[in-house]
């Protein structure tokens, strides 16, 4: 639990010394959410129906713009390293990682989604359920970034491979998640894509960290 | 003794050895399985009463679907074979099946489209069988483009292997998924194969294709298997005095 | 028998490791009880290449050894397997008597690894760096961190600044204060000297020196020898494989 804590505020105050690294996917889902009704429509009722595809291919693109980071600066420093030799067990650094990863990313890409909502005709007594799809999304999202990020640590070109190997994985997410949310915005019962949501996030929460930290060890050699 | 018998599963040139003996045999039982099948569902069985000739595009695009996913999870049980025992030669197994199970992915899709046309009227539907398909085969590129992308073929083999471990969780959440997708758009879902009711004269030559399809991934398996061996194993001594004995 | 080339040289590999844990306990009751660290017969891969063969080592309390070799001949690569940072293709280590390949977790808290660049965040103070970095060991009093980097000689001033603003010499002194700070057994340091200056070495070898008197082992690649020498130096030329 200490190493836990100690490694998310490293990694907070990290970002908070880069704004600009940490500003970046934010500003990225707003000015994409923004280019959709420029390319579409300005008409509200028309915006409406795409709102669910907008929102979150574009949360799920920002996640990913910010996810090469999560362990690569890590790495080139020797810091990564430095974890590895001196822990017994990894999984405390990659919930760290992820943790941190989805305050900075996931949590204000959810927040900020009512507000890019309104924009696209979403209705305001949807907005909670909105937020609460994005967020229950991009904690799976983050997840299964960081194992992609460990996989390609090492590799050539790990940017895009990263991106390569994330896309597939978030295939179940982006249904469910967007399934729930256009339910909401219609105003119909969205619990059983909610519940399905839930399950994944659930599934790679158990999962995934696990694979992360077998991967890293791999991945310093 | 079970040890030996392990042993000798993760032995190079027992395996090379192996393959080699086996692959007449694979490529021969191919050849007719392949030939009868096509006969069968080329010549003898009549056309569809609804779908006319269009149908027979079946023979090639089931048994490559099913191909397809039976080499990905092939290629995930000899990738966790190579994480847990650390066998060398399951790594090589898992790196050879890569390249196969893609081509036969794509050749579902691309089958699957050509059937689209004259079924639908268009070359693409979001039909979850296609859809998820087409996952896969995104599946295969990451696992090639990973392995590609590191020098060290240790650190390639353990790495892609996860992945592949990763994969095939992910697998059946995909085609719940897309089927649950699809079916809440309510899409037209004609490629189902409604066994039952097919008759004999299609489902036999289907069978033996499905069988010939198969029997040919283990061929070029042990062609592809027995490459894979040699370029990890070129070092080695065995390797050197066969090349001497040649 | 066939058999006995078949699976992977792993499985030998912690054949050997267990046989040489038994001779190690063999030899404490033999009356050797200084010997802490032992190797026997390493064997590292890098690629297809083994960069390492037939490594022996015996290492006990208050002993330098120093690493010699030309570049490539596998210093680093020494290192980063003792430090568990690569895997071990065959052979074994034996840490206080048990062998690292059952049990890592005491040589983990146990050792402390120095690559060649120092490990830290560049916008990070030098006082923040250790605080998350040997702070993960052991909590850390502010004023603990402080002492260590004045002792490595590091000003006040620079303690507080980003290290990007450091030199190579002063960013290398923060991590000789992680060696303080970690107390720590053993050190595994991969040219530790390369960046300080003459003052900077001769502060090294003092600390070198005040670490074996402790009890400490250190295990050091350098490109000249250590000066002046400790008393219980070994050294172990690699040759470029």
């Amino acid at each position: 639990m200490r190493h836990f804590g100690l490694l998310l505020t490293r990694d907070l105050r990290l970002a908070v010394r880069r704004p600009g690294q940490t500003l970046l996917p934010i500003g990225f889902f707003a000015m994409v959410t923004a280019l959709f009704p420029l390319a579409l429509s300005p008409r509200l009722e028309e915006l409406r129906g795409i709102a669910p595809g907008v929102l979150w291919v574009g949360a799920l693109l920002a996640a990913l713009l910010s996810l090469d980071h999560l362990l690569r600066d890590d790495a080139a420093d020797g810091t990564l390293e430095q974890l590895v030799a001196a822990s017994e067990s990894l999984l405390s650094l990659v919930l760290a990682k992820v943790a941190a990863h989805w305050l900075l990313t996931g949590l204000p890409l959810a927040l900020l989604a009512p507000l890019l909502g309104a924009g696209l005709g979403v209705p305001v007594t949807a907005m909670p359920g909105v937020i609460l799809a994005l967020v229950l999304g991009t904690v799976c999202l983050s997840l299964l970034g960081a194992a992609a990020a460990a996989l390609t640590l090492g590799a050539r070109r790990g940017g895009i491979l990263l991106t390569l190997l994330t896309l597939p994985l978030a295939v179940p997410v982006v249904i469910f998640g967007a399934r729930a949310t256009k339910l909401v915005i219609e105003g119909a019962n969205a619990a059983g894509a909610f519940y399905l949501l839930a399950a994944v996030t659930v599934l790679a929460l158990t999962l995934a960290p696990l694979a992360t930290a077998a991967v890293l060890r791999i991945a310093v050699e | 003794m079970v040890f030996t018998w392990f042993h000798r599963l993760g032995s190079p040139p027992h395996i090379y050895r192996l393959s080699e003996r086996l692959s007449p045999w694979l490529t021969w039982s191919t050849a007719l399985l392949i030939a009868a099948g096509l006969y069968g569902g080329l010549v003898s069985s009549p056309p569809d009463y609804q779908q006319g000739d269009g149908f027979r595009i079946i023979y090639v695009h089931a048994p490559s679907a099913w191909l397809s996913l039976m080499i990905y999870s092939c290629m995930a049980t000899a990738a966790a074979v190579g994480l847990i025992w650390r066998m060398k030669v399951a790594h090589a197994v898992a790196a050879s099946c890569a390249g196969v199970g893609a081509a036969f992915t794509a050749v579902s899709l691309i089958t699957g489209m050509l059937w689209g046309k004259p079924m639908w009227g268009a070359y693409w539907v979001w039909d979850p069988r296609l859809t998820a398909q087409l996952i896969l085969l995104f599946l295969f590129f990451g696992y090639m483009a990973l392995r590609a992308s590191y020098d060290d073929a240790s650190r390639a083999d353990r790495l892609s292997a996860w992945l592949a471990v990763i994969g095939i969780v992910n697998v059946p959440i995909v085609k719940f998924s897309v089927e649950w997708w699809n079916s809440l758009h309510q899409a037209p879902s004609v490629m189902k194969l409604a066994r039952a009711s097919m008759p004999a004269s299609m489902l036999v030559p289907l069978l033996l294709m499905f069988a010939g399809f198969t029997v040919f991934f283990l061929a070029f398996l042990s062609v592809r298997l027995r490459a894979e061996i040699l370029r990890r194993e070129k070092h080695s001594a065995w390797v050197r005095e066969m090349v001497a004995n040649a | 028998m066939k058999c006995a080339y078949l699976l992977a040289v792993h499985s030998l590999g912690g054949r050997t490791a267990k046989k040489a844990a038994n001779s190690a306990r063999t030899d404490y009751n033999a009356g050797m009880l200084d010997v802490v660290l032992e190797v026997r017969d390493l064997r590292v891969l890098r690629g297809e290449r083994a960069v390492l063969k037939k490594i022996n080592l015996r290492l006990g309390v208050g002993q330098y050894l120093e690493l010699r070799g030309a570049n490539g001949s596998g210093k680093t690569t020494l290192l980063r397997a003792l430090a568990g940072l690569l895997p071990i293709e065959s052979g074994g280590v034996v840490w206080g008597g048990a062998p690292l390949a059952t049990d890592r977790s005491a040589f983990r808290s146990e050792s402390l690894y120095l690559g060649h660049d120092a490990p830290l965040k560049a916008d990070f103070s030098a006082v923040e760096n250790l605080h998350y970095w040997i702070g993960l060991r052991r909590p850390l009093q502010r004023h603990e961190i402080e002492a260590a980097l004045s002792k490595v000689g590091l000003p006040v001033a620079a303690q507080l600044r980003p290290t990007r603003q450091l030199s190579a010499g002063q960013r290398r002194r923060v991590s000789l204060a992680a060696l303080l700070l970690a107390r720590v057994r053993l050190w595994l340091l991969d040219e530790p000297t390369t960046q300080l200056d003459a003052d900077g070495q001769a502060m090294f070898a003092g600390l070198v020196a005040e670490h074996l008197r402790a009890g400490g082992i250190a295990v050091a690649a350098m490109h000249a020898p250590l000066a002046p020498a400790p008393a219980a130096r070994q050294e172990l030329v690699l040759a470029a494989a």
